[in-house]
C-alpha cells in the first residue's frame, strides 16, 4: 500500500532530523528505544512470527559482543567488521540450539527452558573463563575513534542504533512477505497441519532461529562500544533476556510494528525509573513495573498494543462513514 | 577416594532430597491438575524463605514452627494468583501462560529485592547448632529436622490426595478435567486449591531450608530450574516421580559437589537441564506432558 | 502399479493393536472409500500413509516408491496430501493466507502461490470469504477451507478424513459434488467417511476395516450386502466403548 509507505518514509525522515532538536538526555533515551526496538524485532522473527518463545536471547547478543570485542582486542579488527563475525558466531549458537531443539521435538515450555539453559551455560562459562575476562569481564578503552565504532558525539550512536532498528525492521518486512514468513506463521498456528501441507517445519524453524540469532548478535559490537564494558552477568543474564522479550510482547509479537511500539512505550519508562530509582534500595522497581505490565498485557491485550490500536483505529474510521 | 567423604555426601544428599521432593511435588501437582507450569515457583520459594526470616527476626519464631505460617501464607498467594490471573488463561495457548507466570515471577522476585535488599540472608535456628555423629559421618540436626518435616509434609500431601474428597477431586481433574466437570466437580475450586497447595509446598520448603542455606531474591531462578529438572526427570504430573526424582537429584548434586569445583556445580545443573530436555524420558513413572 | 499401496501394515500403541496386517490399494484417479466403526483404525491408517506415524510392520508405497521414514512434508511434495478429522485451520491467518500455505508447496514464488490460492478458492466456491480470518469461520466453512488448502498443494492423491462429518444435508450435497469435481481433475481420493450416502455415491470401491483389519473390499453394492460389514457396524452400536488409544490425536 503506497500510503503506508509514505507514512514510514515520513516517520524515518522525522527520526533522522530529530537529534538536531533534542538535548543529549533525550537522544540517549531514543538510542535505547532504537536499540531495544532492534533487539525486539530480531527476537520477534523467531518468537513472534514463529511462535518459538526464547527466554535466552541475551546469549546471542553476548556472543556477538564478546566475539567482536575479542577480535578488536587481539586482532585489531575494527568492530565495524567484527560485528559481522559476532553475527556469525551468534548464528552458529542459534544453529546449535535449533538443531538440537527441533531435532528432538523440544516445544513450548520445554523450548523456553532450553533457551534459558543455554544462556545460563554461556554466562557461567564466560564468568569462569579468564581468557575472556572472567567475572570482571572485558573493558573497552574509550578512544572516540569512529573506525572503532566509538564516537564523542551521542548523536552518532543515535544514528547507528537507528540503522540497526531500520535494518531489523526491513528484514522482518522481507520475511513477512516471503515463503519463510508464511511458513513460520503457519507452523506457529499448527505444526502438524503445516507439515501435512508440505512445510519442512524443521528447516523453517532452524532458519528462523539462525536468522534471529545472527541479527541479534550483529548488535553486540554496538553494545560493547556504547557501554564500554562487557560483564557476563549483564550481557548473558536473564534480566537482559527479559528486557528483550517484554517490549515486543507488550507492543505486539508477530507484527512488524509491535516491537518498535513496545520499545517506544517501555524504554523511556525504564530509563526514567532507572534514573529516579538508581540510588537506594529501590533497585528493581522498574522490573516490578515490568512484571505488572506483562501480566496486564497478557490478560487485557493478549495480542499486544499494536494490534489493539489497529482494531480501535478500524472501528473509529468505520464509524466515521 | 575418601569413602567417608562419599558417605557424607550421600547422607547430606539424601537429607537435602526431602526439601527437593517437596518443591517438586508442589510443582508437579499444579501441572498435573491444570497443565500450567508455575514459572514463578522458585520465586515463591524465596518468599517462603523471607517470611520465615521475618518471623524469626521480628517475632522470634523458630522456622521449624514458623513454616506452617509460611505454608499458609503461600497457599493464600497461590490461590489468589490462580483465581485472579491464571484462571483467565487456562484455555489460552501455552506461550500466554508462560508469559503470565513470568510476569508474576518478575513481580515476586523484584518486590523481594525492593523490600529485603539484594544481600544474602540467613536464619538462625537454635537447632542449627547441634550435630549428631553416626559413626564416621555426622548429621546436622537442622538438616535432619528439615528432612523429617519435609518428608512429613509430603506424606501429608499424599494422604490428602488419596484419602480426602478434595484430594480425589484433584486427581480426577488431573486425569480428565472434562470428565470431572461432567460429574459435577467444581473444577475452578480444584484448580485454585491445587495452585494454593503447590505454592504452600514450596513456601514450606523455603522456610525449612532457611536455617541451612543463605538466600537472596535472585535465588528464585536456581530454585525454579532445580524444580523443573526434578519434575521433568520424574515425569510431569507424577507425584511419585517428583518424590523419587527429588531424592535422586539431591544425591547427584551432593556427590557432584565433592568431585567438582563450586562453579561447575551450576554448570552441571544447567547442562543436566539441557540434556533432560533433549532426551526427555517419559519420566520415572511414565506420563509425558 | 497402483498409486498408493498399503501392504500388510501394522501399528501398536502400547498394548493396543490399532492396525493389524492391513492392505489396500488406490489406483490413479479413482475414489476409494474407507469405512469401519469407530476405533477400526482408519485414521491411524491415514497417519501411517501420510508419514505422521511409522508402521511397525509392512510397507507403504506411493507412486511405486516406499514411503518408510519420509516425513509428511516430503510426501506432500511427492503428491500425497491429507486432511485432518478434527480440522486444523491456521486460526490467525485469513482464508486466502491459509490456502496460500498449501499453494506454496508447488508454486515457484510468492506471487504465483497467491494466484494459485485464488484459483483454488474460486474452484471450491470460497472466494467471497478470502479475507476472513479463519478463526471466525463456521464448521462447514472450516471443512471447506481444509479441503481447499489440501487441494492447493496439487496432489495426485488426497486423503480426506471425514470431510462430511457434522454438515447439513445441503452442505453434504455440495461437498459430494465438490469431491466429484476434484476427482474429475484426475486426483485420486481415499475417503474416510461415516456418512454412508456420500461414500456410496462417490466411491468406485470401498474398503471396510474393523479392529485394525481389512474385512472386505468391493463395490459399494457388494459392501452394503456384506454380512461381515453389517455385523461390524451393528456390533459397534451395541458396545459403546471405543478401544482406548484408537483414533488418538497426534499431540499426545
Amino acid at each position: 500500500m503506497p500510503r503506508r509507505g509514505w507514512i514510514v518514509l515520513v516517520g524515518l525522515a522525522v527520526l533522522i532530523a530529530l537529534p538536531a532538536l533534542l538535548g543529549s538526555y533525550l537522544v540517549t533515551v531514543f538510542i535505547l528505544v532504537f536499540f531495544y526496538g532492534y533487539l525486539g524485532q530480531a527476537w520477534n522473527i523467531l518468537a513472534g512470527y514463529g511462535g518459538q518463545l526464547s527466554a535466552g536471547h541475551a546469549a546471542f547478543l553476548g556472543v556477538g559482543a564478546y566475539t567482536a570485542t575479542l577480535l578488536a582486542m587481539h586482532a585489531g579488527l575494527s568492530p565495524w567488521l567484527g560485528m559481522f563475525a559476532g553475527a556469525g558466531a551468534a548464528g552458529l549458537l542459534g544453529a546449535l540450539i535449533g538443531a538440537l531443539a527441533f531435532r528432538f521435538g523440544v516445544r513450548g515450555f520445554y523450548f523456553v527452558l532450553l533457551t534459558v539453559g543455554f544462556a545460563e551455560v554461556c554466562r557461567i562459562v564466560a564468568l569462569n573463563t579468564d581468557a575472556v575476562g572472567g567475572a570482571l569481564g572485558l573493558y573497552i578503552t574509550f578512544t572516540g575513534d569512529p573506525r572503532q565504532l566509538q564516537f564523542r558525539d551521542n548523536r552518532a550512536y543515535y544514528y547507528v542504533a537507528l540503522g540497526l532498528m531500520v535494518l531489523a525492521t526491513a528484514v522482518t518486512g522481507l520475511v513477512e512477505r516471503s515463503r519463510l514468513g508464511t511458513y513460520l506463521r503457519a507452523l506457529r498456528e499448527d505444526e502438524d497441519a503445516a507439515e501435512a501441507l508440505g512445510v519442512d517445519t524443521f528447516r523453517v524453524k532452524l532458519l528462523a532461529i539462525v536468522l534471529s540469532a545472527a541479527l541479534t548478535g550483529l548488535g553486540g559490537a554496538f553494545y560493547a562500544n556504547y557501554l564500554f564494558s562487557l560483564q557476563p552477568n549483564a550481557v548473558f543474564g536473564i534480566p537482559l533476556s527479559v528486557d528483550i522479550i517484554i517490549r515486543p510482547v507488550v507492543g505486539g509479537a508477530g507484527t512488524i510494528w509491535g516491537p518498535l511500539l513496545g520499545s517506544l512505550i517501555l524504554s523511556p519508562l525504564a530509563e526514567l525509573s532507572r534514573t529516579y530509582f538508581a540510588s537506594g534500595g529501590l533497585a528493581g522497581t522498574h522490573l516490578v513495573v515490568y512484571g505488572f505490565l506483562l501480566i496486564a498485557v497478557v490478560l487485557l491485550l493478549p495480542r499486544g498494543a499494536y494490534p489493539e490500536l489497529v482494531r480501535l483505529w478500524g472501528r473509529m474510521t468505520a464509524k466515521g462513514r | 577416594m575418601d569413602l567417608t567423604l562419599v558417605a557424607q555426601g550421600l547422607l547430606n544428599g539424601l537429607l537435602g532430597g526431602g526439601v527437593y521432593s517437596l518443591m517438586a511435588v508442589g510443582l508437579t501437582l499444579i501441572f498435573g491438575v491444570m497443565r500450567v507450569v508455575n514459572v514463578a515457583h522458585g520465586d515463591m520459594m524465596v518468599w517462603g524463605m523471607y517470611l520465615a526470616w521475618l518471623l524469626a527476626t521480628r517475632l522470634s519464631v523458630d522456622p521449624y514452627l514458623g513454616f506452617v505460617v509460611c505454608a499458609a501464607a503461600l497457599f493464600v498467594l497461590g490461590w489468589l494468583v490462580q483465581r485472579g490471573l491464571v484462571d483467565r488463561v487456562v484455555e489460552a495457548p501455552h506461550e500466554t501462560q508462560i508469559l503470565l507466570m513470568l510476569g508474576v515471577g518478575l513481580v515476586l522476585e523484584n518486590l523481594a529485592l525492593m523490600v529485603f535488599g539484594p544481600d544474602p540472608q540467613r536464619v538462625r535456628s537454635p537447632l542449627a547448632q547441634a550435630t549428631l555423629w553416626l559413626g564416621p559421618v555426622f548429621v546436622d540436626l537442622a538438616r535432619l529436622v528439615t528432612f523429617g518435616l519435609a518428608l512429613g509434609l509430603t506424606l501429608a500431601l499424599y494422604l490428602f490426595l488419596t484419602r480426602t474428597g478434595l484430594g480425589r477431586a484433584m486427581r480426577a481433574t488431573a486425569d480428565n478435567a472434562y470428565g470431572a466437570l461432567v460429574v459435577g466437580t467444581d473444577v475452578r475450586r480444584v484448580y485454585a486449591a491445587a495452585f494454593g497447595i503447590g505454592a504452600a509446598c514450596v513456601g514450606a520448603a523455603g522456610a525449612l531450608v532457611s536455617p541451612i542455606l543463605p538466600f537472596q531474591p535472585s535465588g528464585g531462578l536456581a530454585a525454579s530450574v532445580t524444580s523443573f529438572n526434578i519434575v521433568i526427570i520424574g515425569g510431569m504430573g507424577s507425584f511419585g516421580g517428583a518424590f523419587v526424582g527429588g531424592l535422586l537429584v539431591s544425591v547427584a548434586e551432593s556427590l557432584g559437589a565433592i568431585f567438582l569445583a563450586p562453579a561447575m556445580k551450576e554448570l552441571v545443573s544447567f547442562s543436566l537441564l539441557i540434556a533432560i530436555l533433549l532426551f526427555r524420558p517419559a519420566g520415572l513413572f511414565g506420563r509425558r506432558a | 502399479m497402483a498409486l498408493l499401496e498399503i501392504d500388510g501394515v501394522a501399528k501398536r500403541f502400547g498394548g493396543i493393536r490399532a492396525v493389524a496386517g492391513a492392505s489396500l490399494a488406490v489406483e490413479r484417479g479413482e475414489i476409494v472409500g474407507l469405512i469401519g466403526p469407530n476405533g477400526a483404525g482408519k485414521t491411524t491408517l491415514f497417519h501411517l500413509a501420510s508419514g505422521f506415524l511409522r508402521p511397525d510392520a509392512g510397507e507403504i508405497r506411493f507412486a511405486g516408491r516406499p514411503t518408510t521414514g519420509l516425513r509428511p512434508h516430503e510426501l506432500c511434495q511427492r503428491g500425497l496430501t491429507r486432511t485432518f478429522q478434527i480440522v486444523k485451520p491456521f486460526q490467525g491467518l485469513t482464508v486466502l493466507e491459509n490456502v496460500r500455505v498449501g499453494a506454496l508447496a508447488r508454486a515457484r514464488g510468492f506471487a504465483e502461490a497467491t494466484a494459485r490460492a485464488r484459483e483454488t478458492l474460486a474452484f471450491v466456491g470460497f472466494e467471497a470469504r478470502a479475507n476472513v480470518v479463519a478463526r471466525g469461520l463456521t464448521l462447514a466453512d472450516r471443512k471447506r477451507l481444509e479441503l481447499a488448502r489440501a487441494l492447493a498443494t496439487e496432489p495426485s492423491l488426497l486423503l480426506l478424513d471425514e470431510v462430511m462429518a457434522g454438515l447439513t444435508e445441503t452442505e453434504t450435497e455440495r461437498t459430494i459434488e465438490l469431491v466429484r469435481q476434484i476427482n474429475a481433475r484426475g486426483i485420486a481420493i481415499l475417503l474416510i467417511e461415516h456418512v454412508m450416502r456420500a461414500v456410496m455415491a462417490l466411491s468406485r470401491r470401498i474398503v471396510a476395516l474393523n479392529e485394525g483389519e481389512v474385512i472386505a473390499v468391493g463395490s459399494p453394492e457388494a459392501i452394503a450386502r456384506h454380512p461381515g460389514v453389517v455385523a461390524a457396524y451393528l456390533g459397534d452400536a451395541d458396545e459403546e466403548a471405543r478401544p482406548p488409544g484408537a483414533g488418538r490425536t497426534l499431540d499426545a
